[in-house]
């Protein structure tokens, strides 16, 4: 048995029957690491063997995380991917980070991502691409790029990632990993750098859905120290996980299957189908305001980032601004020309005015369906290289995602299967605070279809 | 040169004592600590960190705005000031553009005794910035400052002279200071003054189209002295046809002179926008109710209430204004029930010790017990004798069948119903004739 691909579920049993040690689960984790990460370059920062066993040893049920490098981890260097702030050692954790930790995950290392989380295939880090496990000529999709590469590559069950505009659903769905975007406010932002203030998420990937329940019922809640986060209670997610999903009402919004590339929308139609067949009820619905979510967004997340990132002035943290990578400027550019004396009426507000538009639109949808049914990319993972000159198309990979994040509504992507070894994904959007309905479907979907079980196998394409 | 009058405005930062920072959780308690040695990672803006308001800092606000007959408003958010300086640590400073927590205020202030209203604009918060210390050439920060709960208060441009100004900012700086809000201590820039000065045509009825805007001024006379010489120098400027514009000008006291910082042209584009970290405020009928329960009295509230007990006004004023001399007259009317308010706020004022005020009182009392007569106050004696001025003059010339007339007037008026032991003394005194 490679310990390694195992489940947290899986990884728990194993501890409560005793099939092995943490100690054991750890080194073969760490010896698979070893072998395989120059391949991927999931990792920014590897902590050390003896750190990692020093937190392993006493602890008998611990297990692996790996945070996406904009997770302040005390003591442990936080770059954000981006070099301007390379060698900063935060004086605290992240909320999500402490919490994790209390319940027993240790973390191993802090994970590649697009700088500043400014991005859609991870191409956008200082530190190099991630590689996509299921193919190495592939982006993984980003901003969480490494870390959807890590749980894809079974280096970690779990990993953090951020979703601004779509950068956990992306890279799941291009990894075959199950990426949840809670509800904004549901986990706390504390502690992660931030891109978009409004719309950040702070979520998880995991290799199952139960995994992703499990893991989102420990960093949940509502947290003294983020003014937006929720005092709406957290129910448990993993209690009638298994519920059997008869008469959900899924709505299929027919503005997302526009311009999709053919054989994720097979994928997608396939995966209707399976619902169908489990007793999913399905409806056709109509989003009208979708067309401009993405002109919406990509006002408000350059004005919220030009802000944001000014903190970085070359007075603290070491380096001057030369240090940010062109998305940065980009963005920096856009935002500050959007929020400028005469332009702010014209761009920032209309933007939040189409903003209120769509939140509108969901919350009558969510009236008469229960949940929607969305592809997560209208496109196939793209080589690595292909669309790092073209920043547009690089912003169009999102429209299939940003109207969630301007709602704040969450949305849970799974595994839809595969074409030609590539997964695709698929998007389960629900009203604010679902989060344990879209488990539910989810888990149907993953128990009738079990891709999680198709793992990359990197060795061998490496032997190629 | 007269047929010019100034069209001044203020703008006053006070940094209120609450016990934690504006947004974070460190100790708000900095004076006299080594630099950067209380700070948390809100306060510094480390990069993931996020604001929390502080309760406390807005309800201060709210007290203030509250005995300032503000509006309190009932929605409110905080909004993102952006600009560059090496004291802010986000790049931004986190502030309240179109919502601020008070609006729409008027006090009172009484110059040259001419009671003028003064309307104040809006009072917000914001938080305040590092410090930045300019040491044998280089730059040292010290982010110990930072976070700090700041409140600004804007007036309507209400004010005609320095002396007007100058007494709407020391009530101020006393209402902040009884209601427990700020030390408004001006020498540890827990207070800060800014005036916006232009003059215009006395004439002239719209606003001028330009200020001058004069920036950190740390105490009253500076200010004073500021506004003095920007009107001073505005006027000449006007006279020989030059054309004002908007700017910042710094005041240097030494030279006692401002000095151009900003020019119109240099203005900082703030792009505000709403803090997208911290969710807007809805205020209920029920919390503003709440607010205004229990705060302690205004001192012009508290002075009209003395004048309508009897007291004289300038006594009131003196008694309302001043702590110490209160704490004494309230003991004095506790102790004394059956002396006029008037007779005991005039003790306090004229005597320095509560003993020496004791004392003299009891003399009085002492005299007064042997007659079962009342004792008039000074107010009912001089109403009398002002009837009969003729008196008066021949009694400051030292005729003293005037004194027996008016002693008689006063007894007339008062139907005998008085201790004429102590009146001859009494008027004299109060007349000042010689006897």
């Amino acid at each position: 048995m490679n310990l390694h691909n195992l489940t947290i579920r899986e990884i728990i049993e194993g501890y409560t029957l005793h099939k092995f040690s943490s100690t054991e689960l750890f080194a073969e984790i760490l010896g698979h690491i070893d072998q395989n990460e120059t391949k991927i370059n999931a990792f920014i920062t590897n902590r050390t063997t003896e750190e990692i066993f020093s937190d392993v040893t006493d602890n008998l049920i611990a297990i692996p995380i790996a945070h996406k490098d904009i997770y302040s981890t005390q003591g442990i260097e936080t770059t954000a991917a981006s070099n301007i702030l390379k060698g900063y050692i935060p004086p605290y954790n992240a909320t999500s980070v402490k919490r994790l930790s209390t319940n027993n995950f240790i973390t191993i290392g802090k994970l590649n991502c697009d700088a500043f989380a400014h991005g859609a295939t991870g191409e956008n880090s200082d530190f190099g691409p991630t590689l996509n496990p299921y193919d190495l000529t592939k982006t993984p999709g980003g901003s969480s790029s490494g870390s959807a590469a890590a749980v894809a590559a079974a280096f970690v069950p779990v990993a953090t990632g951020t979703d601004t505009g779509g950068s956990i659903r992306l890279p799941a769905s291009f990894t075959n990993t199950v990426g949840i975007k809670p509800t904004y406010g549901r986990v706390s932002r504390y502690g992660v750098i931030a891109m978009t203030s409004s719309t950040d998420s702070i979520g998880h990937f995991t290799k199952t859905v139960w995994d992703n329940a499990y893991i989102l019922s420990k960093t949940a809640g509502f947290d003294p120290l983020d003014a937006t986060s929720s005092h709406e209670p957290v129910p448990d997610y993993l209690l009638e996980i298994d519920k059997r999903i008869n008469g959900v009402k899924i709505g299929i919004p027919r503005e997302y299957l526009l311009n999709i590339d053919s054989v994720i929308l097979n994928k997608f139609n396939e995966a209707i189908d399976i619902l169908s067949h489990l007793g999913a009820e399905i409806v056709d619905v109509s989003l009208p305001s979708t067309e401009y979510a993405i002109n919406a967004y990509y006002i408000i997340t350059p004005s919220e980032v030009s802000s944001n990132l000014a903190r970085f002035d070359g007075i603290r943290y070491g380096f001057d601004r030369s240090k940010f990578g062109q998305e940065a400027k980009r963005r920096i550019l856009i935002g500050t020309y959007c929020l400028s004396a005469g332009y702010y009426d014209a761009y920032y507000l209309k933007a939040q005015k189409v903003r209120t538009l769509i939140i509108n639109e969901f919350k009558n949808t969510f009236k008469n369906i229960d949940v929607l049914l969305a592809p997560v990319s209208p496109i196939m993972p793209p080589n690595i290289g292909e669309l790092t000159n073209d920043p547009l198309k690089l912003y169009m990979m999102d429209v299939l995602t940003v109207p969630v994040n301007l709602a704040g509504i969450p949305s849970l992507s799974v595994p839809a299967g595969f074409d030609n070894n590539l997964p695709i994904g698929i998007q389960i959007i629900g009203n604010y605070f679902s989060e344990k309905l879209l488990y539910q479907i989810g888990q149907a979907f993953e128990t009738e279809t079990q891709y999680y079980k198709q793992t990359p196998k990197i060795t061998e394409r490496n032997n190629e | 040169m007269n047929n010019y009058v100034a069209v001044i405005g203020l703008e006053i930062h006070i940094q209120l004592k609450t016990k934690s920072r504006m947004f974070g959780n460190a100790s708000n308690d900095v004076w006299q600590t080594s630099p950067n040695s209380i700070t948390s990672p809100v306060d510094i803006g480390l990069p993931g960190a996020l604001p929390v308001p502080n309760k406390e800092a807005i309800r201060y606000t709210q007290q203030f705005g509250y005995v300032l007959e503000c509006t309190i408003n009932k929605q409110s958010k905080f909004d993102r000031k952006n600009y560059f300086y090496p004291d802010l640590p986000k790049g931004y400073q986190i502030s309240q553009y179109d919502e601020p927590f008070c609006s729409n205020g008027l006090l009172d202030i009484k110059v040259n005794n001419q009671v003028k209203t003064i309307r104040i604009r809006r009072i917000h918060l914001e938080e305040d910035t590092g410090k930045s210390l300019h040491i044998d050439g280089r730059t040292l920060l010290d982010f110990n400052r930072s976070g700090t709960p700041l409140m600004e208060l804007v007036t309507e441009p209400d004010f005609a002279s320095a002396d007007e100004a100058s007494e709407f900012a020391k009530i101020i700086q006393e209402a902040v200071v009884i209601l427990g809000i700020s030390d408004a201590d001006m020498e540890k820039g827990n207070m800060r003054l800014e005036a916006n000065i232009s003059v215009k045509k006395q004439d002239q009825s719209d606003l001028p189209n330009y200020r001058v805007e004069v920036k950190n001024i740390n105490s009253f006379k500076f200010m004073r002295n500021a506004i003095n010489y920007e009107i001073d120098r505005q006027i000449k400027a006007l006279e020989i046809g030059e054309i004002l514009n908007q700017e910042t000008r710094g005041w240097d006291e030494k030279k006692g002179i401002t000095f151009i910082q900003r020019s119109k042209e240099n203005a900082h584009d703030y792009r505000y926008f709403p803090e997208p970290d911290i969710p807007p405020f809805v205020f209920d009928d029920e919390y503003i109710n709440e607010l205004s329960q229990n705060l302690p009295k205004m001192p012009w509230v508290y002075e009209l209430e003395l004048i309508e007990s009897g007291v004289n006004e300038p006594f009131a004023n003196q008694i309302a204004h001043n702590q110490e001399k209160n704490q004494m007259y309230l003991q004095l009317v506790r102790e004394n029930p059956q002396k006029s308010q008037n007779e005991i706020a005039k003790v306090v004022i004229n005597r320095k010790s509560i003993n020496e005020m004791r004392d003299y009182l009891n003399k009085q009392l002492d005299q007064s017990v042997s007659s079962k007569n009342t004792i008039l106050t000074e107010d009912q004696i001089l109403a009398v004798i002002n009837i009969f001025p003729d008196a008066v003059n021949d009694l400051k010339a030292g005729k003293s069948n005037a004194l027996q007339f008016l002693i008689g007037q006063i007894m007339r008026e008062h139907k005998g119903q008085v201790d004429a032991a102590t009146l001859p003394s009494v008027l004299i005194r109060l007349i000042g004739g010689s006897n």
